[in-house]
C-alpha cells in the first residue's frame, strides 16, 4: 500500500516534468548575460518548449499546463497579459488538429515543420501587441526573435528528448 | 509507448476530446478577459506581476551570480594584455582631468554665489540607490529589465534609473524587493527632453529598436547628427540635465537618437529619488534637517 503511494507519487511528479522543465526555461531565459544586443533576439523559448511536448507526449502538455506557462511568461516578462498565453494555445490548436502529420514527422522533419508554427504563433504575439499598443510595430525585432528561435529548435529539442528518455522512459 | 494506456483512451476518447475542447475554449476566453483587464490597467494584474518577480528574484539572483563572476574573469583576462598601454593612456587622461577638476572647482563656486545673488529657488537633493540587473527580459515586444531593490530600499515608481554613461529608463513597477525597469527603447517609454544648442523641447518615444524617435518636435527646428539629448526635467519625475543620447539621423522620416548607455553591460543601475521640494514627504524624512530650502 505504502510503496503504491511511492510509486503514484513518483509518477506524478515525472509527468509534471515537462511543465517544470518550461517554467525553469522561461527563468532561465532571463539571466542577464551581459552579451550585448542578445536580449531583443533571445529565442522564444516558451514556445520551443510547447510544441515540443505538445508533438510528443500530448498528455503531459495539457491546456491547463500550457495557460499556467503562458501566464508565467506574460507576468514576468512584463508584457501584455494574455498575449504569450494565446499564443501558446494557438501553438497547441495547430498540433492537436494535425495530428496526424505531426506524429510520423522525424526529427529533422519536425523542425521544418515548427518553422510555420513558430510563425504563426510571433504573428498572433505581434498581431495582439499592435492591438494592445493601439498602433503598428515595428516588424524588424520580432523578425529576428523569429529567426533566432527556429535556430535555436534544434539544440533545445535534443535537450528534452534527453530529459524525456530520463525521467519519462 | 502508447501500449498501456491504448484501451483506456480509446474508451475515454469521446469524453476526453469534449472535455479538452471545453477547457481550451475556456482558457481562451480567460486570456482575452485577462487582455481587456491589462488594458484597463488593473491593479490587480500589477500586483501579480510583482508578487511573481518577488517570488523569482531569489532564483534569478543566485543564477545571475555565476554568469557575473564569468564575465568579470574574461573581462580581466583580456584587460591583463592591454595593461601597460591602458596605463599610459589613463596618466594622460588623469592628467587632463585635474584640470577640468579646477575648472569645475571655480565654476562651482561662482555658480553658488551668482544664485545665492539672485537667489534662485535650489534644485531639489537627489538621492541615489544602486540596484543590481537580475533580470534582462528578452523578446521582441518588451524592453526591460528586473532589479534586486524595491519598496523597501526605497524605490518608487517613475525614478530615473541611470548607468555611468547616461540615463537608461525609468521605475515601472515596483515590489518588495525587487522592481522592473522600463527601458527608454521600450515601446511604452516616453521621456521629455531637451534636444541641441537651442534646447528644443520634444518627446523621446521608444519602439522597441535600438533607437528610440523624437515625437511633438516643432517643425522649424532644425537638427544635425551629434546633436546632444538631455532630460529636460518637465512633469517633474526626472531631474533636468540627464544625459539621454545623441541623435544619429534627422531627416524627413523623423529624428532618430543613439542613447549612450551600453546595453550589453548593464551590471548596476542606479536609481534616483528626485526629491521635488513641495511635495509631501514621509514623518522620518521630515524630521531630517531640510537641504537649504
Amino acid at each position: 500500500m505504502k510503496q503504491g503511494l511511492w510509486h503514484r507519487l513518483d509518477i506524478i511528479a515525472r509527468s509534471l516534468s515537462p511543465l517544470a522543465i518550461t517554467l525553469l526555461l522561461i527563468m532561465l531565459g532571463m539571466i542577464p548575460l551581459q552579451i550585448p544586443n542578445i536580449a531583443p533576439v533571445i529565442p522564444a523559448l516558451a514556445l520551443i518548449a510547447v510544441y515540443y511536448w505538445a508533438v510528443h507526449r500530448p498528455e503531459l502538455m495539457t491546456v491547463w499546463a500550457i495557460f499556467l506557462i503562458g501566464l508565467f511568461h506574460d507576468l514576468l516578462s512584463g508584457g501584455h497579459i494574455g498575449v504569450g498565453i494565446l499564443a501558446l494555445l494557438l501553438v497547441h490548436i495547430i498540433v492537436d488538429t494535425q495530428r496526424r502529420i505531426f506524429a510520423r514527422s522525424s526529427f529533422q522533419a519536425l523542425w521544418v515543420l515548427f518553422a510555420p508554427v513558430a510563425a504563426a504563433a510571433m504573428y498572433l504575439m505581434w498581431l495582439l501587441n499592435c492591438l494592445m499598443q493601439g498602433e503598428f510595430l515595428e516588424v524588424g525585432p520580432v523578425l529576428f526573435q523569429y529567426l533566432t528561435t527556429v535556430a535555436a529548435y534544434p539544440c533545445l529539442a535534443w535537450l528534452f528528448a534527453q530529459a524525456q528518455k530520463v525521467l519519462l522512459r | 509507448m502508447y501500449r498501456r494506456a491504448g484501451s483506456v483512451v480509446r474508451l475515454a476518447t469521446p469524453v476526453k476530446a469534449w472535455a479538452q475542447r471545453f477547457a481550451l475554449l475556456l482558457l481562451i476566453g480567460v486570456a482575452i478577459a485577462l487582455m481587456l483587464l491589462d488594458k484597463a490597467d488593473s491593479v490587480v494584474i500589477e500586483r501579480a506581476r510583482t508578487v511573481v518577480t518577488d517570488a523569482v528574484s531569489p532564483l534569478l539572483e543566485a543564477a545571475a551570480r555565476p554568469v557575473t563572476t564569468f564575465n568579470e574573469m574574461t573581462e580581466r583576462a583580456a584587460q591583463l594584455v592591454s595593461v601597460a598601454a591602458e596605463n599610459a593612456t589613463l596618466r594622460e587622461q588623469n592628467e587632463r582631468l585635474q584640470h577640468w577638476q579646477t575648472v569645475a572647482r571655480r565654476l562651482e563656486a561662482e555658480n553658488t554665489a551668482l544664485r545665492n545673488m539672485l537667489s534662485l529657488a535650489p534644485d531639489p537633493a537627489l538621492r541615489f540607490v544602486t540596484a543590481r540587473v537580475i533580470g534582462d527580459q528578452g523578446g521582441a515586444f518588451v524592453r526591460s529589465m528586473l532589479v534586486n531593490v524595491g519598496r523597501r530600499q526605497g524605490v518608487a515608481r517613475g525614478q530615473a534609473a541611470l548607468t555611468g554613461q547616461g540615463l537608461a529608463g525609468r521605475v515601472a513597477e515596483v515590489g518588495a524587493h525587487t522592481a522592473r525597469v522600463l527601458l527608454l527603447t521600450d515601446m511604452n517609454s516616453r521621456i521629455p527632453i531637451l534636444v541641441g544648442e537651442t534646447r528644443d523641447r520634444a518627446m523621446l518615444a521608444g519602439d522597441n529598436t535600438g533607437q528610440p524617435r523624437l515625437l511633438y518636435l516643432e517643425p522649424r527646428v532644425e537638427l544635425k547628427v551629434g546633436d546632444r539629448v538631455v532630460t529636460s526635467g518637465h512633469g517633474g519625475v526626472f531631474p533636468p540635465g540627464l544625459p539621454v543620447g545623441q541623435v544619429v539621423s534627422a531627416g524627413k522620416e523623423g529624428v532618430r537618437v543613439q542613447p549612450f548607455v551600453d546595453w550589453g553591460h548593464m551590471e548596476y543601475l542606479r536609481l534616483v529619488d528626485y526629491e521635488l521640494p513641495g511635495i509631501l514627504r514621509s514623518l522620518e524624512d521630515s524630521k531630517t534637517p531640510g537641504n537649504g530650502r
